[in-house]
């Protein structure tokens, strides 16, 4: 009989413990990896994209792709109605796209835990007036909303993101204060509080981490919602501006050769499809390595 | 002043908590008297019980000694401080010295934090200590609670019931307190862990010597700890003394009640079960009179009508009620 192989680890490191077990879920490290990819080629753009990306070159107008009849070897995914190199313009609209997900992400996510979790803890006239507010949000349609603030600020990339960022707000307070108000009450924090925690120590030490899961998954569908609605924005004219290479734009003003050139639509739309069901996979891991119970 | 009283190191008097309760519109404000009027002192290196049914203000009383809530009247008094009008410092110190012990070891550990972080917690939060010594403190007191050092690094998931409840009381040791208050600390685990964490909780009172509080339902396991019992009824002490004259002698009525439905080992101190009828009354329009007479088969007109005050017999006991005042309950004279 064999000796069962006992294996004596020491503590690991918080990343390493996180990268073993985010490992375990395949489809969440396939995501990571298309991610880093997009990510590598929005850094690189500059040094990868054949041509620039507001380059028009007139003789080869609705070139198709490489690989289909009558494809041209120096573009290889095609060019626009104006000669624009697709190829480039998707290399290049990566940065726009992901930067404008990432910061409207980011903005509602901090600024909705913040509120959410002071809602959520103190109650009572904090906790209706925050949820008031942010009922009035939810009340427009998201879109008309952010036409709305754009229309008031300028059309621009800033501010649009600025006005999507408001319009995502009401979701991650109400997640956010949803948790919290099952968590507050738990033991462990009321334990916490004989221990002597301030509020502050509270909301963000003890219960936010716990609060943590939906937030992550929110986020990441989130992310592919704002460049989604940043796509609508840029199609009204009210985001990013030409010639900006931005993913929504590009696919925006294709439409009018849907019929005639399927290559103007399709690559960015699939460039927005991929990278979206890669956060979502990422996020999906990311909850489940973030989260200690799953752990063995 | 006598030796003992020296000892005190927790007393309450007169301890209130009242609750506003809101009936619906256009209907006055009901008040709901969680706690009314309750008198205890706890020595040193001694144990307290606090034993009654659901709804009687245990947990209430829990809540006020570590400060979780503040009572509506009424003194606490640790080392002769008044802690509700304790500040900054004097506060912060107090709070550190007394410490509290859940029911549910399940709900009471942080799950997203390990077990280093959660022992370490109060440490961090109170004291200047670095991190290299706050760790031999939270080592020192794993071992103590019969816990390896390798469990440090662990989240509370992977431990047992029994685990966990000694991982609490680990982290209601890190300050060093002076006492302890334990609500319900074995209700939730197994009969054969419940003994082993009851005799750590005993080892651990006699080393560093605590105080208890320990608060149960559980009359068995009161008489395993205590020195002294507290029988509670509707916010209200009932009956309180050394454990041994209340187990062997119970005199009121609910506490004889209450005994009655405790399995004993010993025959001559089984008492034939008593069935109370009806159920505790709600605490928003408490009976006129004894909290207990709707239930109490020895009531008279005087018990509907009159309030009984707490009085103190030969042995030590106090008793709050008319019947044993006047001598007619018949079980006393058997």
């Amino acid at each position: 009989m064999t000796q069962p192989t006992v294996s004596v680890q020491g503590p690991r490191t918080p990343l390493a413990e996180f990268w073993f077990y985010f490992r375990q879920n395949r489809g969440a490290v396939m995501g990571l990896g298309y991610v880093v990819f997009i990510v590598l080629m929005a850094i690189l753009a500059d040094v990868l994209a054949p041509h620039s990306p507001t380059e028009q070159f007139r003789d080869f107008i609705l070139t198709p792709p490489a690989f289909a009849e009558g494809g041209q070897a120096q573009f290889l995914l095609g060019t626009d109605g104006v000669g624009r190199d697709i190829l480039s313009r998707l290399m290049h609209g990566a940065r726009l796209s992901l930067l404008i997900g990432l910061v409207i992400v980011m903005v509602s996510m901090i600024m909705g835990i913040c509120f959410g979790l002071l809602a959520g803890y103190f109650g009572g006239i904090v906790d209706t007036t925050i949820m008031r507010l942010s009922d009035i949000l939810q009340s427009l349609p998201a879109l008309l909303l952010a036409i709305a603030i754009v229309a008031v600020l300028g059309p621009s990339i800033v501010n649009s993101g600025l006005a999507l960022s408001l319009v995502y707000l009401p979701h991650y307070i109400r997640l956010t204060r949803a948790s919290t108000l099952a968590e507050k009450n738990r033991d462990y924090v009321i334990s916490s509080r004989v221990a002597g925690a301030n509020p502050l120590r509270l909301m963000f030490i003890t219960i936010l981490p716990n609060c943590l899961a939906p937030l992550i998954v929110q986020g990441t569908l989130g992310f592919s919602n704002a460049i989604l609605d940043m796509a609508a924005l840029g199609f009204l004219g009210l985001g990013a501006q030409p010639p900006s290479p931005e993913w929504g734009t590009m696919l925006s003003t294709a439409r009018e050769f849907i019929q005639s050139a399927w290559w103007v639509v399709t690559f960015p739309g699939l460039m927005i499809l991929t990278t979206v069901l890669a956060f979502n996979l990422m996020g999906d891991g990311l909850r489940d390595a973030l989260d200690p119970k799953l752990k063995q | 002043m006598t030796a003992s009283e020296k000892n005190i190191v927790l007393q309450g008097s007169e301890l209130k908590q009242h609750y506003e309760v809101s009936q619906g519109p256009f209907k006055p404000k009901g008040v709901v008297k969680a706690l009314d009027g309750v008198d205890f002192k706890v020595e040193a290196g001694k144990t307290l019980a606090v034993v009654g049914e659901s709804g009687c203000g245990k947990s209430t009383l829990a809540r006020q000694l570590t400060m979780i809530e503040t009572p509506t009247a009424g003194r606490i008094e640790f080392n002769g401080k008044n802690l509700l009008t304790l500040t900054g410092e004097d506060k912060k110190e107090a709070r550190e010295r007394i410490q509290i012990i859940f029911q549910n070891p399940y709900g009471s550990l942080n799950p997203r934090k390990k077990i280093g972080q959660i022992l370490e917690e109060p440490l961090v939060i109170n004291s200047e200590m670095n991190p290299a010594s706050r760790k031999e403190r939270a080592l020192y007191l794993l071992e103590k609670v019969g816990l390896k050092h390798e469990h440090y690094d662990r989240y509370p998931h992977m431990f047992s019931g029994g685990q966990r409840q000694r991982i609490a009381i680990a982290r209601g040791l890190m300050m060093n307190p002076k006492v302890v208050v334990a609500d319900e600390p074995v209700s939730a685990l197994d009969v054969s862990v419940q003994a082993q964490v009851l005799n750590l909780m005993m080892d651990i009172q006699k080393e560093f010597g605590l105080a208890y509080i320990f608060i149960s339902h559980d009359l068995s396991v009161v008489e395993h700890i205590a020195d002294e019992v507290m029988v509670m009824y509707l916010g209200r002490v009932v009956e309180q003394g050394p454990t041994h004259e209340i187990f062997s002698q119970p005199k009121h009525p609910y506490t004889r009640a209450l005994l009655s439905s405790t399995p004993r080992i010993n025959p001559e101190q089984r008492i034939e079960k008593i069935r109370l009828p009806g159920e505790l009354p709600s605490p928003m329009n408490p009976p006129l009179g004894c909290a207990f007479h709707g239930r109490c088969q020895y009531a008279n007109d005087r018990c509907k009508h009159a309030t009984p005050e707490l009085v103190e017999d030969d042995k030590g006991t106090l008793i709050r009620c008319f019947g044993y005042d006047e001598g007619r309950l018949d079980y006393l004279n058997e």
